[in-house]
C-alpha cells in the first residue's frame, strides 16, 4: 500500500495509458528536452521525452523492424542510408543486418538521448557501434538541406510532430528528403496514429504534404502498444518503387534474416488498411483534407 | 541604469497585490473578472480577465499618473536613457502622433523623409503642419528606401529655416539606419526638434552591438514599439522624451486622443517587459544577433536569395544597419517578395512579417528558436527547388518620388471627386494609397498621381500585396481634387 508509482502517457487530453513503474532510473534536461528512463513490470525499461514515451524494451522491435525491412525488401540494392532521429540506435542496428549497405548516417539532435540510450539500452544502442554508422549530432532539417541525390533510403525516425522535432514533419523537410534521395530513393517516416481526432488531423496533413511531393506515396500500419491508441502508421514515399508491387518476397526470404514482427506476409498485409483509414487518406488525396 | 531599481515592476506588483485583496467590483468593466462572460474566460484565461480592471486609486490612472504608473514610467525612462517616458496604449501610431502634435502646429513646417509610416502623415492631416519632404536615396538593386542623409537634411534646413522639427524613421523596417547624431546636431543648431520614429528599434537601447538609439543620439522624442522587438503585448508602446521637452504639455497632447479606459493588460505588459529588457535584454539580443547572423549565412548559401546586412553600410544613406532585421531580396529567384511571403504561409505554415515587390522580411526577436530558423531556411531552400523561374520582366522600383502639390490637410479636406484609378494620372489625390505592411504611402494626400505610380499600384495588387488606404475598399477608384 502506498508504494505504487504510475507513469501516465497522455494519448489525448482525455485518454491516458498508465504504466506501473518499478523505479525511475534517470531524469535530466538537455538543451532540447526532458529525458526520463523508467523500469516497469510489463514493458521493461522505457524512455520518455518531455513526458511522452518514445519506446520500451518490450515493443521497440516492432517499430525498428517495420521501418527498416519494408523498404529494404522493396529496394534490394540500398547502399547509402540516412536515419533522421534514431539516436537510440535501434534502426541502425536493424539496418546493419544488410551486407550491401555501405554507409548509415544517423542524425540525432540531442546528444543526451544518445548517451542515455547507450547507458540504459545497450542492446539497442549497439547499432551505433557498427563501423558503417556515422553519428551526427545536429538538427535534421539542417543536415539534409544541402544534400542532393545522396541517398537510397531515408528513414525519419522522429515520432512527434509537436515539440522539438516538429521541423521534421514539415513540407520543407519532406521536400529536402526528395532532393536528398537519388532517382530510385525511398523515404520511410513516422505517420502517427489515425485513431484519435487530435492525431488524425496531423496524420492527414502529413499525407497531404508527402503525397504532393513524391510520385508514389503509400501508408502502412503496425500494432505498437506504447503508441497512441496502440495503432500506428508509417509512410512509404518513393520515386520509383511501389511498396507492394515491387516487393521481391522470395529474395528477402532467401536472406534468412531473423525477425520477431516482420515477415513478407506482414509486409503485404500492412498496406491493407482499415476502411476508415483508407477513406481518410483518399479524402486527402482528392484535396479534401480530413 | 540602476539594475537593483530595475528589478522592480511597480504596476505589476500593484496588480498582484490587488488580485490578492479579492475586491468586490461594483465598477467597470462589466464582465466582473470574467464571471459575466464565461466564454471570454475560456478564451483568455482567468489570470488575464482578472487583471482587466478599471483605473482606481491603488492602480493609478494612465491619464494622470501619480503613483504606480508614474513609477513604472520613470523606470522605463531610466532603462531607455530618457528623461521621461509615457506608456502608450494606442500603438506606436499614438506615440508618433503625440510627438508631432507636441512639436508642430497649423502651417508650421516639419522636415520629413517621404518613406515614413502613414501615422506621420496622418498627424499632419490632424494638425495642418506642412511637410517638407526629404527624398531618400533608393538602393537600386533592392528597391528599398535608405536613410536620411545629413547633407540633404542640411539643404532642407537651410531652405526652410522656419521649420520647427525634423522627423526621422530609424531604423527602417528593413534595418537601414541614418546618422542620427549628425541629424540631431544639424537640427538643434537650427533650433529644430528631432522626433524619431523608432518603432523598429526598441532593442537598440539594450546592446552596444546594435546601432545608436534615438535617446543615445540626443533626439528630443522617440516613439518606441515595445510590442515589436521588445516583447510586450500588441498595441502597447512607449513615448520617450529628453530633458528639453515640456512633459506636462506632452501629456495634455496625449490626452487629446488617448482613451480614458486604458487596458491594464497593456500597461502591465509594458512594465514587466521593461524589467525583462533592463535585466536580461543584453543577453537576449546577443542571442538574436547570433541567430540572425546564422540565418543570413545559411540563406545566402542557398543561392538566388540575398539576405543583406552590414555590407550595405556606406557612411551616408546607410550609416548603420540593424542586423536583427532579416530582410531577403528574392527577385533573382524570379519571385516577388510578396510571392515568397504567400508561399511560405500557404505551403509551409510559416508567417513572415512582410513581402514587397522585391524583398521579404522575417522579423527576429527574443522569442525565436534555432529550430524555427532551420524551418525558415529549409522552406526557402525548398521554394527555390520548386518555384524558381526566369526573373526578367519583373518590376523593381519601390520608391517613387512624390510630387507634392498641396499640404496633406488641405488635400484631405478639400472638395473631391472619385475617379477610376486607371484614369487618374495628372490629378492630385486626396487620400492615401499604400501596401500594408509596411504602411509607407505610395501616394499621400496632396500628391500628384503619375502613370508610373498607377502602374506600380496595379502591379503590387496583381502580385498579391494588400493595397489599402482609399475610400474605395478595392482601390479601383481614387479621390482626387476637383479643380
Amino acid at each position: 500500500m502506498g508504494t505504487e508509482m504510475w507513469f501516465a502517457d497522455e494519448h489525448t487530453p482525455n485518454v491516458k495509458l498508465n504504466i506501473r513503474v518499478k523505479k525511475q532510473l534517470f531524469s535530466d534536461h538537455s538543451d532540447i528536452q526532458r529525458v526520463d528512463v523508467f523500469d516497469s513490470e510489463d514493458l521493461g525499461k522505457f524512455i520518455s521525452l518531455d513526458g511522452n514515451i518514445v519506446f520500451s524494451e518490450r515493443d521497440e522491435f516492432i517499430y525498428d523492424e517495420m521501418v527498416v525491412h519494408v523498404p529494404m525488401a522493396v529496394h534490394q540494392h540500398a547502399k547509402k542510408v540516412l536515419v533522421i532521429g534514431g539516436g537510440d540506435g535501434g534502426v541502425a542496428k536493424e539496418l546493419c543486418r544488410y551486407d550491401e549497405i555501405e554507409t548509415i548516417d544517423v542524425v540525432e539532435e540531442d546528444e543526451m538521448f544518445v548517451e542515455v540510450s547507450k547507458r540504459f539500452f545497450p542492446d539497442t544502442a549497439e547499432g551505433l557501434e557498427d563501423k558503417r554508422v556515422n553519428l551526427y549530432i545536429q538538427d535534421g532539417l539542417k543536415f539534409i538541406r544541402g544534400k542532393v541525390g545522396d541517398y537510397d533510403l531515408i528513414i525519419n525516425d522522429s515520432t512527434d510532430p509537436f515539440g522539438p522535432t516538429e521541423g521534421l514533419f514539415t513540407r520543407e523537410f519532406y521536400g529536402s528528403c526528395y532532393k536528398a534521395l537519388n532517382k530510385t530513393g525511398i523515404l520511410v517516416y513516422q505517420h502517427g496514429s489515425p485513431f484519435y481526432d487530435v492525431d488524425r488531423d496531423e496524420c492527414c496533413k502529413m499525407h497531404q504534404k508527402v503525397y504532393s511531393i513524391f510520385p508514389i506515396s503509400r501508408v502502412y500500419q503496425a500494432h505498437i502498444p506504447t503508441c497512441s491508441s496502440g495503432y500506428w502508421l508509417f509512410g512509404f514515399a518513393s520515386k520509383k518503387y511501389h511498396p507492394v508491387k515491387d516487393l521481391d518476397a522470395d529474395a528477402w526470404d532467401e536472406r534468412k534474416i531473423h525477425t520477431k514482427y516482420y515477415t513478407t506476409n506482414v509486409h503485404k498485409g500492412s498496406f491493407m488498411l482499415p476502411k476508415y483509414v483508407e477513406d481518410m487518406l483518399r479524402r486527402v488525396e482528392k484535396g479534401k483534407e480530413g | 541604469m540602476n539594475k537593483a531599481r530595475q528589478e522592480r515592476a511597480p504596476l505589476y506588483e500593484a496588480l498582484e497585490a490587488f488580485r490578492k485583496k479579492r475586491i468586490v467590483p461594483f465598477d467597470v468593466p462589466g464582465h466582473k473578472r470574467g464571471r459575466g462572460n464565461p466564454q471570454l474566460v475560456e478564451l483568455l484565461g482567468e489570470k488575464c480577465v482578472g487583471i482587466d480592471v478599471n483605473s482606481m486609486k491603488p492602480l493609478d490612472d494612465l491619464c494622470h499618473p501619480s503613483s504606480v504608473i508614474r513609477e513604472a514610467e520613470e523606470l522605463a525612462a531610466e532603462a531607455f536613457g530618457a528623461a521621461h517616458s509615457f506608456f502608450m496604449v494606442g500603438g506606436t501610431t499614438s506615440a508618433v502622433q503625440s510627438m508631432i502634435l507636441s512639436c508642430s502646429m497649423e502651417d508650421e513646417k516639419v522636415i520629413v523623409p517621404r518613406n515614413v509610416h502613414k501615422s506621420v502623415i496622418n498627424s499632419l492631416i490632424l494638425n495642418g503642419a506642412i511637410p517638407i519632404y526629404v527624398n531618400p536615396e533608393v538602393e537600386p538593386k533592392l528597391g528599398i528606401s535608405l536613410g536620411m542623409e545629413p547633407k540633404k537634411l542640411l539643404q532642407a534646413v537651410e531652405d526652410n529655416p522656419d521649420a520647427v522639427a525634423v522627423i526621422v524613421n530609424n531604423p527602417t523596417y528593413y534595418g537601414i539606419c541614418s546618422d542620427l547624431k549628425s541629424i540631431v546636431d544639424i537640427a538643434h543648431s537650427h533650433g529644430m526638434k528631432v522626433l524619431v520614429d523608432e518603432a523598429h528599434g526598441t532593442h537598440f537601447s539594450f546592446s552596444d552591438k546594435l546601432p545608436l538609439s534615438a535617446m543615445q543620439a540626443g533626439a528630443d522624442m522617440a516613439a518606441v514599439s515595445m510590442h515589436k522587438s521588445g516583447g510586450s503585448l500588441t498595441q502597447s508602446s512607449l513615448l520617450l522624451l529628453n530633458a528639453d521637452m515640456n512633459v506636462d504639455y506632452v501629456r495634455q497632447i496625449i490626452n487629446l486622443t488617448q482613451t480614458t479606459s486604458s487596458s491594464y493588460l497593456l500597461t502591465s505588459s509594458l512594465d514587466i517587459t521593461r524589467r525583462n529588457l533592463a535585466l536580461n535584454g543584453e543577453a537576449q539580443f546577443e542571442k538574436v544577433i547570433n541567430m540572425a547572423k546564422y540565418a543570413r549565412e545559411e540563406i545566402n548559401d542557398i543561392g538566388d536569395y540575398y539576405a543583406y546586412g552590414t555590407e550595405l553600410i556606406n557612411g551616408t544613406s546607410v550609416f548603420d544597419f540593424d542586423v536583427t532585421k532579416l530582410a531577403i531580396y528574392t527577385r533573382d529567384l524570379g519571385l516577388a517578395g510578396i510571392e515568397v511571403y504567400d508561399i511560405l504561409r500557404d505551403e509551409y505554415d510559416i508567417q513572415v512579417e512582410l513581402g514587397d515587390i522585391s524583398n521579404m522580411l522575417a522579423y527576429l526577436s527574443i522569442g525565436d528558436r534555432l529550430q524555427d530558423i532551420e524551418r525558415l531556411v529549409g522552406a526557402l531552400d525548398d521554394i527555390r527547388r520548386l518555384y524558381k523561374r526566369d526573373p526578367s520582366g519583373m518590376l523593381s522600383a519601390e520608391y517613387l518620388p512624390p510630387k507634392v502639390s498641396v499640404s496633406p490637410r488641405q488635400a484631405f479636406y478639400s472638395d473631391k471627386e472619385s475617379l477610376p484609378l486607371k484614369e487618374s494620372a495628372g490629378k492630385i489625390c486626396t487620400e492615401f494609397v499604400m501596401c500594408y505592411p509596411p504602411g509607407i504611402p505610395i501616394l499621400a494626400p496632396g500628391e500628384l498621381i503619375t502613370r508610373d505610380i498607377i502602374e506600380y499600384i496595379e502591379y503590387a495588387k496583381e502580385k498579391g500585396c494588400s493595397v489599402q488606404g482609399t475610400e474605395d475598399f478595392a482601390v479601383n477608384y481614387i479621390n482626387v481634387l476637383t479643380r
